[in-house]
């Protein structure tokens, strides 16, 4: 039987304290890890600042903001239309608070709203880049050539910082049509139908491409985190 | 089970939404597959090496900005 252990050790403050310490290949995990985010006043402060308590708005900006500029940022790809779409969204969600009727989290309801102002910048920028429900690949070209190990912790041969840079530069070089559902799904945390919701796309449309976004991200990171890349 | 149906499926079975079934002939596949072993492995483990991951700073001068438009549009409503 299988049962492959893989030591998951802290790459940077916070970026991996929350996960789950060992994986086994044998037990698949369907459980999403919790998100740093999610507190459990979220909808005390979203009543509050419904009632038109301003201090309670801040605090949700205060609490989400950065992440907020992250999700618009891998989006665009473009700082200036990562701060205008972070500034509409945020400024929409201040509006709509009344529409706002908490069948989901606050938090997710903010990411749509600024899912949508980056993918509307994006598709500004390069509108014969993202699609909508068209296949974008065939499978043949995420059949992996040769499989190496990657040993048996490939973060730790690597400083945090370091780290940092190849998942940043790995993850820029997805295409928007991957990229946008891998945020979405995969940094995000969004459920599927929240994400093909967020991207205007059909649920079979994101499991398809975030297959294939998974797949290419694990090959692009195979040139870094390969046994015999770093000694 | 063959790889190319691990590699359709390896997606779906590191999220845990395949039927019982399917999971029973991919882990069978695994035990007698070493190369489908590390890919699930490492599709895994690039997941999670994703996962809320700040790979963006967020610039104070940004963060300023956003404050200052937020408290003008706020004014601007509450009048």
């Amino acid at each position: 039987m299988y049962c492959v252990t893989l030591a998951v050790q802290s790459i940077q403050p916070g970026l991996l304290a929350n996960l789950v310490k060992t994986l086994t290949l044998s037990t698949p995990n369907p459980h999403r890890l919790p998100s740093k985010v999610a507190r459990e006043d979220e909808h005390l402060l979203v009543a509050a600042a419904k009632s038109g308590d301003i201090t309670a708005f801040e605090e949700l900006v205060n609490r989400y903001e950065r992440k907020i500029f992250r999700l618009t940022m891998n989006i665009t790809r473009n700082r200036e239309d990562a701060e205008d779409a972070m500034q509409d969204a945020f400024m929409k969600a201040y509006s709509h608070l009344d529409k706002f009727h908490e069948d989901s989290r606050f938090y997710t309801w903010l990411v749509r709203i600024a899912a949508n102002e980056a993918l509307m910048r994006l598709r500004k920028r390069r509108p014969n880049q993202v699609s909508l429900d068209e296949p974008i690949e065939g499978e043949d070209d995420f059949i992996p050539q040769q499989i190496q190990d990657w040993g048996p912790s490939p973060e730790q041969r690597y400083a945090q910082t370091e780290m940092r840079d190849i998942l940043r530069a790995v993850i820029e070089e997805l295409s928007p049509d991957f990229r946008v559902v891998f945020v979405l799904r995969d940094v995000e945390g969004l459920s599927t139908g929240e994400t093909a919701e967020a991207v205007g796309i059909s649920e079979a449309a994101v499991k398809s491409r975030l297959l294939r976004a998974r797949l290419k991200l694990r090959q692009k990171l195979d040139r870094h985190l390969r046994q015999d890349g770093k000694h | 089970m063959n790889c190319n149906g691990v590699i359709r499926h390896v997606s779906s079975y590191i999220d845990g939404e395949l039927e019982a079934t399917v999971v029973e002939e991919i882990e069978l596949h695994m035990r007698q597959c070493r190369d489908c072993t590390i890919l699930v492995q490492q599709t895994r483990l690039t997941v999670h090496l994703y996962y809320d991951s700040d790979l963006v700073d967020f610039p104070a001068d940004v963060q300023a900005r956003l404050h200052k438009t937020l408290r003008k549009k706020i004014r601007e409503e509450r009048k």
